[in-house]
């Protein structure tokens, strides 16, 4: 079952950009790509934990900005030669606000 | 037994509702056609030739006088409905009249949208909806001056309409790139640079904010950034709500329409409503050809035959002011979804597939739609792609035969096809270089001067080589910028500053990116290019920035970041060590350390606390250090004569104002620099980027020193004779560097490929480009001289705070 909560404007993400969601069990982060898809991520890359929402978005990727590993935004599967996956949660738009799915983040804490 | 259908709205869904029940079955309904315009049936989707001069009104009219007649149809034109009592199923004109209906027809279209804008009632403010308005932009002249509000379909063809009538045109477009729901920013960009190439003048990213007036008529738009812009007619273009008041005082279902099923028939059974007004499983509708379907099940459904509205694959084919556009499917990035681009900036061309477990999913077409029906039909079929995948954007006529090798394509061009565009040098003229002993690309260049312009061609006359001298030929593998692309940082260079690319959608299309917006290799590398060669043409790009200078600070492993103001020269007083130690108690700074550039380092803050720190840090009168810029960072001073018993000069002095005169710069990588005030060099000014000895006879500056990854001493530049030569020597350049060197070059490298010769003629010997490299560094200085950490703070501190904060919620 999903439980949908309404998180912000989607305008407060800045297209090609990222930002957080605290959570008890460390941040979510939140990207908006060039054609406004938004994705949600734990801000952790696999490598060394790099704050992923700091990253530059392409595509419907991001960077990590500490040693450019590349991560898939819908997959959290770490792209290329190095590999690794990051949690993703379900995100979506609707009338222009960021929606997330509360029960997965649950589940998230628990875990 | 012929029953009475009452229609309100004579527009194009109707209209052909009526000819569909005319047609089939005359003699099933009396029809009576309401119509609040004075008029019946045009073809809407014509007023903009009507507008541009090329078609008449006549000419437009779907439904005459004589077809009305000719049908039975009773017109009530320029009659508004008053009322409807479904219950006793009458309507009421606006006249008093009430007439009895068996079923009723709702057609009552849409209205423009009006932004409320302070001003919006002044006279001269429309929409372009009809022929009134069509009407009013056709009194415009070479002597009048129009604004359009709205960069979508409508407004581009208001806009091109009246540009062919020699009117002044500006249209103001609140996002990034023109009709953003139909096209991508690089077919955007091209559509742009066709209408400036009409002598429109587009405004994208621009905020209205107040329509001025002068005695109750319209003078000017006022944009937010302060911009007014004159104007004798303004246009509003900006979108449509479907017209449903009276079916709501009628008590019907509405929504964002009228709610219908797929019987088109409302929540009342007598009642069924078409076109612009409806609202059908959740969607609106604008496009004619939806319209139709409408119209046909309507008619349909009023004969009591079975039929069925389905929405189908929005597909949008446009001619915008004589540029072709398509757009079909879901043409956004996802995982799992291949990007399969071809660009063909010649021609301006513009092609995006967008492919999705082996099928074609969305796609974007500007500038040759010929195929779009072809792809249009992989969308809607699903058809497997999977064979045809590596020639697919070609077109149908590439299918089905061999694979396409493009070498092959080029031993097939006749001897005078054109390679080289800027030059018109033909295939035939290359081969017969070849022949003649140019058997290199560096040789065609010198003797036929093939590709010797704008570059893009490169590859071609490398191909006409491979083809002509077969394995004696290699093609050289050039390092280009990333994947994106196969040019090279200096061709992407050339290309920006040759072309006139004022924007990274320019740069992708005319430099044929492969991507559909880059990546984070490429991104930064352009985002420089752009602003260093168009300061005041291009915006900086934050989202195309590493995150050091997104956020103006280093960030460190644990994802903290360090702070660093700038300390001028190295010098610092009591007041300012005072509030960086008050800052690192209040915010708990972990490491507070002194770098080698002689300024103070605090680190391990953390990300939402930035603008407070640096508010405080701006409040001591201390502004942000670059520490973490691809830009001026230090200039690292002595004491000079103000205290050193050996100084010859003012060093120290010095330093400040080569810092006062170079901050805030970016660069192609960062650069350091350093004022010594006596050959003792304590500032260690000859491993610099820019270092300055000085002399009793004035100033050594020496250029291109490293202490990093490389150990280099500085090579000498020249000797200045005053201090304000050295400091002009200095900006200049930094400013050559700014202009040629390829992003993340450090000077050393850049001199390495350009010569110190070079750099020496252009700085030193030639004082007219001297001066004018240091005026072009001044006028980008105008932008970029300022303090980011204030701006942040006064404008985007909250972007640094998370969006939510969940952890509450995470606990339940």
């Amino acid at each position: 079952m999903t439980d949908w909560i309404d998180i912000a404007d989607l305008n407060d993400v800045p297209k090609r950009g990222a930002r957080v969601v605290k959570t008890r069990e460390g941040c979510v982060a939140i990207f908006r790509t060039g054609a406004d898809e938004v994705f949600a991520l734990d801000n952790a890359c696999p490598h060394k934990q790099g704050p992923l929402a700091e990253g530059i978005v392409h595509g419907a990727s991001v960077t990590c900005p500490l040693h450019n590993w590349v991560i898939s935004l819908e997959t959290g599967l770490v792209q290329g030669e190095d590999e690794g996956q990051v949690a993703t949660y379900p995100a979506r738009v609707e009338g222009g606000r960021i929606l997330l799915d509360a029960t997965f983040l649950r589940a998230r804490a628990v875990a | 037994m012929t029953q009475n259908l009452i229609i309100i709205g004579a527009g194009m869904a109707t209209g052909r509702a009526i000819e569909h029940l005319v047609e089939t079955a005359p003699d099933a309904y009396n029809i009576t056609l309401f119509n609040a315009e004075p008029r019946g049936n045009y073809n809407r989707i014509m007023l903009s030739p009507v507008l541009a001069g090329d078609k008449t009104y006549e000419e437009i009219v779907t439904h005459d006088d004589a077809w009305y007649a000719e049908h039975g149809v009773t017109c009530r034109f320029g009659e508004r409905v008053a009322k409807i009592d479904r219950a006793a199923k009458t309507v009421t004109a606006a006249n008093g009249d009430v007439l009895a209906y068996d079923k009723l027809m709702f057609g009552t279209g849409s209205n423009p949208f009006m932004i409320p804008l302070p001003g919006h009632d002044l006279e001269g403010v429309i929409a372009y909806r009809d022929l009134e308005d069509t009407e009013q932009m056709m009194a415009m002249g070479p002597d009048n001056k129009v604004v359009v509000i709205g960069g979508g379909l409508l407004g581009l063809e208001a806009a091109a309409g009246m540009a062919a009538r020699g009117v002044d045109v500006t249209v103001v477009h609140i996002m990034g790139h023109l009709m953003e729901r139909q096209l991508d920013e690089a077919a955007g960009y091209l559509l742009r640079k066709a209408l400036i190439d009409k002598g429109i003048t587009v405004k994208c990213s621009a905020n209205s904010k107040e329509i001025l007036g002068e005695n109750g008529k319209v003078r000017a738009l006022l944009l937010d950034d302060g911009t007014e812009l004159p104007c004798d007619l303004l246009v509003m273009a900006v979108g449509i709500r479907p017209n449903v008041a009276l079916a709501q005082e009628a008590g019907l279902a509405v929504g964002k329409g009228i709610h219908v099923d797929d019987q088109m028939i409302t929540s009342d059974a007598d009642v069924l409503a078409v076109g612009e007004c409806v609202e059908h499983q959740g969607a609106i509708f604008g496009l004619v050809a939806p319209l139709y379907d409408q119209a046909k099940v309507a008619a349909q459904t009023l004969l009591g035959e079975e039929a069925a509205f389905v929405q189908k694959e929005l597909s949008t084919k446009l001619k915008v002011t004589g540029c072709d556009l398509f757009s079909a499917g879901d043409f956004s990035d996802g995982e799992g979804r291949e990007d399969i681009v071809f660009r063909d900036p010649a021609r301006g061309v513009y092609r995006r597939l967008v492919v999705e477990d082996n099928a074609l999913v969305g796609a974007v077409m500007y500038g040759d739609t010929a195929d779009s029906n072809w792809f249009y039909g992989l969308i809607k079929d699903k058809t497997d792609i999977a064979e045809m995948r590596d020639t697919l954007i070609f077109g149908p006529a590439y299918q089905g035969g061999d694979t396409a090798d493009p070498l092959s394509a080029v031993a097939a061009l006749p001897r005078d096809a054109e390679i080289c565009g800027c030059n018109g040098i033909s295939k035939g003229q290359i081969e017969d270089a070849i022949a003649a002993g140019s058997t290199d690309l560096g040789a065609i260049k010198a003797t036929t001067k093939a590709s010797a312009s704008c570059g893009t061609c490169t590859g071609l006359v490398e191909q006409v080589l491979a083809v002509t001298l077969g394995d004696d030929f290699v093609i050289p593998a050039a390092q280009s910028v990333c994947g994106c692309t196969e040019m090279t940082h200096e061709d992407v260079r050339r290309m920006i500053k040759s072309q006139k690319l004022t924007s990274m959608a320019a740069v992708m299309q005319e430099c044929g990116w492969k991507t559909s917006c880059g990546c984070h290799v490429c991104r930064p590398a352009l985002n420089f290019y752009l602003l260093a060669d168009w300061p005041l043409e291009y915006q900086d790009d934050p989202q195309s920035r590493f995150i050091n200078e997104r956020k103006h600070a280093n960030i460190q492993k644990d994802g903290t970041f360090s702070v660093v103001p700038r300390m001028w020269g190295g010098i610092t007083n009591a007041k300012e060590l005072r509030a960086i130690a008050d800052a690192a108690d209040k915010y708990n700074v972990p490491t507070v350390k002194v770098t080698g550039g002689q300024r103070i380092d605090l680190l391990g803050v953390k990300g939402e606390d930035l603008p407070a720190i640096w508010a405080d840090l701006n409040a001591a009168g201390m502004v942000s250090g670059h520490a973490y810029s691809k830009g001026l960072r230090t200039v690292k001073t002595c004491v000079g004569t103000d205290h050193c018993r050996f100084g010859t000069q003012d060093s120290t002095g010095l330093g400040i104002k080569l810092e006062k005169a170079l901050w805030g710069s970016w660069t192609p990588h960062k650069v350091k620099l350093a004022v010594s005030g006596c050959p003792r060099n304590c500032a260690e000014a000859t491993c610099k980027d820019v270092g300055v000895i000085c002399v009793d006879s004035g100033y050594e500056v020496s250029v291109g020193g490293a202490a990093g990854m490389d150990l280099k001493e500085t090579e000498a530049l020249a000797k200045a004779p005053t201090e304000q030569e050295a400091i002009d020597l200095t900006v200049a350049f930094v400013q050559l560097y700014r202009e040629n060197a390829k992003y993340l070059d450090r000077p050393y490298k850049f001199i390495a490929k350009v010569g110190l010769n070079w750099v020496k003629e252009r700085v030193v010997d030639d004082l007219d480009e001297r001066a004018a490299l240091i005026k072009r560094f001044e006028l980008s200085q105008s932008i970029y001289r300022k303090d980011p950490w204030a701006e942040h703070v006064s404008e985007k501190a909250d972007s640094y705070q998370p969006l939510a904060n969940l952890m509450l919620e995470a606990a339940e």
